[in-house]
């Protein structure tokens, strides 16, 4: 690639405000963004949600007009003449933009159609294209019927059909299996080295951002940061560092000690069974965290994308409320075998018509455990977790919550759970403090005792400030806090947690983690369900489902340790679903939960 | 635009029409089982009604005046001796009228002050308007029967007394001067079907045509599938053309579904041009398509686009175009709201065509109506639909 060319996308001052949808205020997307693309150019745009990316897109499709500034697609100003633009770029929306219940080879008709393919080019596209994807056994297949994987390549072949100069495609792998994302990035790659093509693409994975070529890191409409992945990286050099806990000490504990060092510490997650933490100053012996652990020895580790990233989002966005109101004993032991198991799932299946949703899954959870339900879009975990909390009788196998069995006695079980749904499921336009009352009701709280406990939860869940705001104007972290805070009312011994992290920022999702770990310590049983691999390190146990199957089961280091110690819990998955497909029969073997006949899923 | 386009579309909305069973549920299942339920279900015509009759005079005349309930498919009669027994069983519901023939009667017949009295279940006028008619017509068949068979005597009458619970009666009626022609209402049993049978046409096509193409497009905004079309060559002009087409002809499938059973299982006579019933139909369902294409491109929802679809054509359909009530005798302000709507002129022109003919006047005013709604609402369907997310 030569960047020396002129650019083929160039983007000036571009400016856009939208009304916000409850108060009318308005919202600023997109503040002075520039941008530019290279011919042959693999470039992402990475930021939180509401960073302003899919509006970015959006104009440049020509789908949005811009309140200001200009953008320029092969010499073409969009705002001028947006079809010329649309008849030369391929762009690829959010939810892939496929017609369910056309097939693969009917939906790449209609985009050939539309681009008026002549035949014989027609043909040969649609080969090669097929071929690239490995979508050429399923041509027949309903699009709605493809893997999330799957629809994510076919999407990607209509973009490319017309043979664009520039495609666009916004967060592609939201939701889709490791996998099926290093495929696409597999492919991705190749066209812009072999086929010269420019692509623009948004994503919230910084494994994937460091991959490109060049990378703009938006946040609330405002470039941060641009340039090469390697050069912004270095931002974070000399300030990363590894460092492994004492033993019986979850790794989580040790980083909610390392975040709440806030003088110190910029950011910590788990990672592989240590902490990896930055540290704002080069002189780590200064940590608070000594004072609980005081053998600790922090090693310095070369940095990646994602620290430079989190330490540029730390910098430009005001210090967010910490979770410090939850008080930690950083020195509690993890749940140990011993601990009474409060739910037990045996051999249970939940077909849905002649679908199998969840096929086969046993697993127990000992009380004060973190277990995670992990796996791709499509995987199981939602409907397993559905019948957990007794929303979804199970078309066989027994299930068991704090001692209860679900089909029998669904109420009482009921009655010491919380459970957070994945979407914001309170009252929108009653109060903060208004839900919180409701909810105390519908469990039953004493008057007196409710509004004893809602204090302690507000203040908790730091919510006093927005006490008299409707719940639905809230932004998203603050939302899901509210969710939790109702959810806990009734100090449940187990909490049900759906996706509590897909669409928060990573700001949020710290803050998020550093509640969960705290109520984990004081004795909560969580359970939770997520589709970001690396959160596994977070949980004691967890339970990869991949197309309704059990991948693997087990603490974090352990199914490391099966995947053949990879560096991420991604290339954990991959590894080990890969080792699945190339061993059936093995794998089969292992998994005494297989009956003959289980695996139905193709 | 572009024809290859458009017909890649097309056929695109064919694939999709014959792989969701939803649309071809409404598009063709609902016609057909409404106009068989609401058909077969919806008569003003009132059939077997109980009705207790009194015979305090028991002589043969007496008995011929009633004689006409016996083989009526419209009665069902009982014989009971007194009163006391009629009221026990009107209590009861086991009756919804009573007609007593006094002990007088055949005495004061040949003074030509002949009597009945009939008591009728006020509470659902419905069914006691319908007894109050049958009887009267009953009787004055019969009267003219008795006249013509004893001509001389010129004097006999007969009083047929109606409405609720309030026992009453009719003075006398002059001999011979009472015929009610009433044949409609007793040879042809299907009056009332006849009747609805357009209107539900009209109700059909509103459905069909407003509720189909509110979903279509709403279902592509929600599922993202426009965005990704917009960023092709693809004009918006051909999106809008390409759900017309296909929905137009499944609304006119509907159409001769209804057409078809109406014609040949319930008989409706067609007195005006075929032709005219299918020029007014296609103009209607142009008219449906595009406000539903309408609806559904502002709203790009589904959910809020039944609702608004529901409230702005199937209710006022149902409520204000005439299908219901009779608009001449709506309040103005009614009147003024009923006549905005195109479904109004629709009603007005099946209803004419079907059951009075060819009516000129009627003919150019509707269908020239209908022209500028349809063009009205197609025109507005393509200049919200645009090629834009703002």
């Amino acid at each position: 690639m030569s960047v020396s060319e002129m650019p083929l996308v160039t983007v000036q001052e571009l400016h856009k405000c939208f009304p916000h949808p409850v108060t009318g205020d308005t919202v600023v997307a997109l503040e002075a963004l520039n941008i530019t693309v290279a011919p042959g150019e693999l470039v992402a745009l990475i930021g939180p949600d509401g960073a302003g990316k899919t509006t970015c897109m959006r104009i440049l499709c020509g789908l949005l007009r811009a309140d200001g500034g200009h953008a320029v697609i092969d010499g073409i100003d969009v705002s001028a003449d947006p079809q010329a633009v649309q008849n030369r770029v391929g762009y690829m929306p959010q939810k892939f933009g496929l017609y369910e219940d056309l097939s693969v080879q009917e939906n790449l008709n209609l985009y050939a159609d539309l681009h008026a393919l002549p035949d014989d080019v027609r043909e040969q596209r649609f080969q090669r294209l097929l071929a690239m994807t490995g979508l050429d056994p399923f041509t027949d297949r309903p699009a709605g019927k493809l893997s999330g994987g799957m629809k994510q390549k076919l999407g990607l072949a209509c973009t490319l059909l017309s043979a664009p100069k520039l495609i666009i495609l916004d967060e592609p792998t939201v939701g889709v299996d490791p996998l099926s994302r290093r495929e696409l990035w597999d492919i991705l790659q190749q066209l812009a080295h072999d086929d010269n093509l420019s692509i623009l693409v948004s994503t919230a994975y910084m494994d994937e951002a460091s991959l490109c070529h060049k990378v703009y890191i938006l946040h609330e409409g405002k470039l941060l940061a641009q340039g090469s992945p390697e050069a912004i990286t270095k931002k974070a050099d000399g300030a990363c560092y590894l460092v492994t806990p004492p033993p019986h000490v979850p790794a989580r504990l040790l980083q909610a000690a390392l975040i709440d060092d806030a003088p110190h510490v910029i950011d910590a997650v788990p990672q592989g069974g240590a902490v990896r933490f930055i540290s704002r100053t080069s002189d780590v012996s200064q940590l608070a965290v000594y004072a609980h652990f005081p053998d600790l020895v922090p090693q310095a580790t070369p940095p990646t994308l994602e620290d430079a990233f989190m330490m540029i989002l730390k910098e430009h966005s005001q210090p967010q409320a910490e979770a410090s109101h939850f008080v930690i004993d950083y020195t509690s032991t993890a749940s140990s075998e011993d601990a009474p198991v409060d739910v037990e799932v045996k051999d249970v299946m939940r077909k849905f018509g002649d679908f199998i949703a969840v096929n086969h899954v046993s697993f127990s959870v000992h009380r004060g455990e973190i277990f995670g339900l992990l796996g791709p879009n499509g995987a199981g975990k939602s409907t397993t977790f559905r019948m957990l909390c007794g929303l979804l009788p199970a078309s066989s196998g027994a299930l068991s919550v704090l001692g209860y069995d679900l089909r029998r006695a669904r109420a009482k079980a009921r009655a010491g759970l919380g459970y957070v749904a994945q979407k914001f499921s309170l009252y929108g336009t009653l109060t903060v403090e208004e839900n919180l009352e409701f909810f105390a009701g519908a469990y039953g709280l004493s008057p007196h005792a409710a509004k004893e406990r809602i204090e302690e939860i507000l203040h908790q869940f730091d919510l006093d400030t927005h006490r008299y705001e409707p719940a639905g104007e809230l932004p998203g972290g603050y939302k899901q806090r509210l969710s939790m805070a109702a959810a806990l009312l009734h100090k449940p011994g187990l909490l049900f947690l759906d996706e509590p992290t897909s669409g928060i920022d990573p700001l949020a999702r710290r803050i998020f983690w550093r509640q969960i770990t705290a109520l984990a310590a004081a004795g909560t049983t969580v359970i939770i369900t997520t589709h970001f691999m690396e959160e596994a390190e977070y949980c004691d146990r967890i339970l990869i489902q991949d197309r309704g199957c059990m991948v693997a089961l087990g603490t974090p280091a352990e199914i490391r340790r099966r995947a053949g110690n990879p560096p991420s819990m991604n290339e954990a998955f991959i590894n080990i679903v890969e080792q699945k497909r190339n061993n059936p029969v093995t794998t089969a073997a292992n998994n005494r939960a297989t009956p003959p006949k289980g695996g139905s899923s193709s | 635009m572009s024809f290859r386009r458009l017909r890649a579309l097309i056929y695109k909305e064919c694939l999709q029409l014959t792989r969701d069973p939803s649309s071809f549920f409404i598009g063709l299942v609902i016609p057909a089982l409404l106009i068989f339920l609401i058909g077969f279900g919806m008569s003003m015509d009132v059939t077997h009604i109980p009705t207790a009759v009194v015979l305090e005079d028991s002589s043969p005349t007496a008995r011929s005046v009633v004689s006409f309930m016996n083989e009526s498919p419209y009665f069902s009669p009982r014989y009971v001796t007194s009163m006391q027994e009629a009221k026990e069983l009107m209590d009861e519901r086991r009756a919804e009228a009573i007609l007593r023939i006094p002990g007088d009667f055949s005495a004061r017949l040949s003074e030509g002050r002949g009597k009945v009295q009939l008591i009728t279940y006020g509470v659902d006028t419905t069914i006691a308007n319908a007894t109050t008619t049958y009887v009267q017509n009953g009787i004055a068949r019969w009267q003219q029967s008795y006249l013509s068979g004893t001509a001389i005597n010129g004097a006999p009458a007969i009083a047929g007394a109606s409405s609720s619970a309030t026992l009453s009666a009719t003075p006398p009626i002059v001999p011979g001067s009472v015929t009610v022609d009433s044949r409609q209402w007793f040879n042809d049993a299907n009056t009332s079907t006849w009747m609805f049978i357009p209107g539900l046409i009209v109700i059909v096509m509103t459905l069909v045509g407003v509720f189909l193409t509110a979903l279509v497009m709403a279902r592509e905004w929600e599922r993202g599938t426009l965005e990704s079309l917009f960023v092709t060559p693809m004009h918006a002009s051909e999106i809008v053309f390409a759900k017309i087409i296909p929905y137009f002809g499944v609304a006119m499938i509907g159409f001769f579904i209804c057409l078809l059973s109406a014609r040949y299982v319930y008989e409706v006579p067609i007195e005006g041009s075929i032709f005219l019933i299918l020029f007014a139909s296609v103009e209607y369902v142009l008219v449906a398509i595009g406000m539903g294409l309408t609806i559904s491109s502002v709203l790009k929802n589904q959910f809020l686009s039944c609702q608004l679809a529901l409230l702005v054509s199937l209710l006022p359909t149902i409520m204000l175009s005439g299908f219901i009530f009779d608009l001449r005798s709506v309040p103005t302000a009614v009147n003024v709201i009923s006549h905005l709507m195109p479904a109004t002129y629709y009603m007005d022109l099946l209803k004419s065509l079907f059951l009075a003919g060819n009516n000129p006047v009627i003919i150019y005013k509707n269908c020239a109506i209908l022209a500028g709604y349809a063009s009205l609402f197609i025109g507005l369907s393509l200049l919200v639909t645009r090629k834009r997310l703002d």
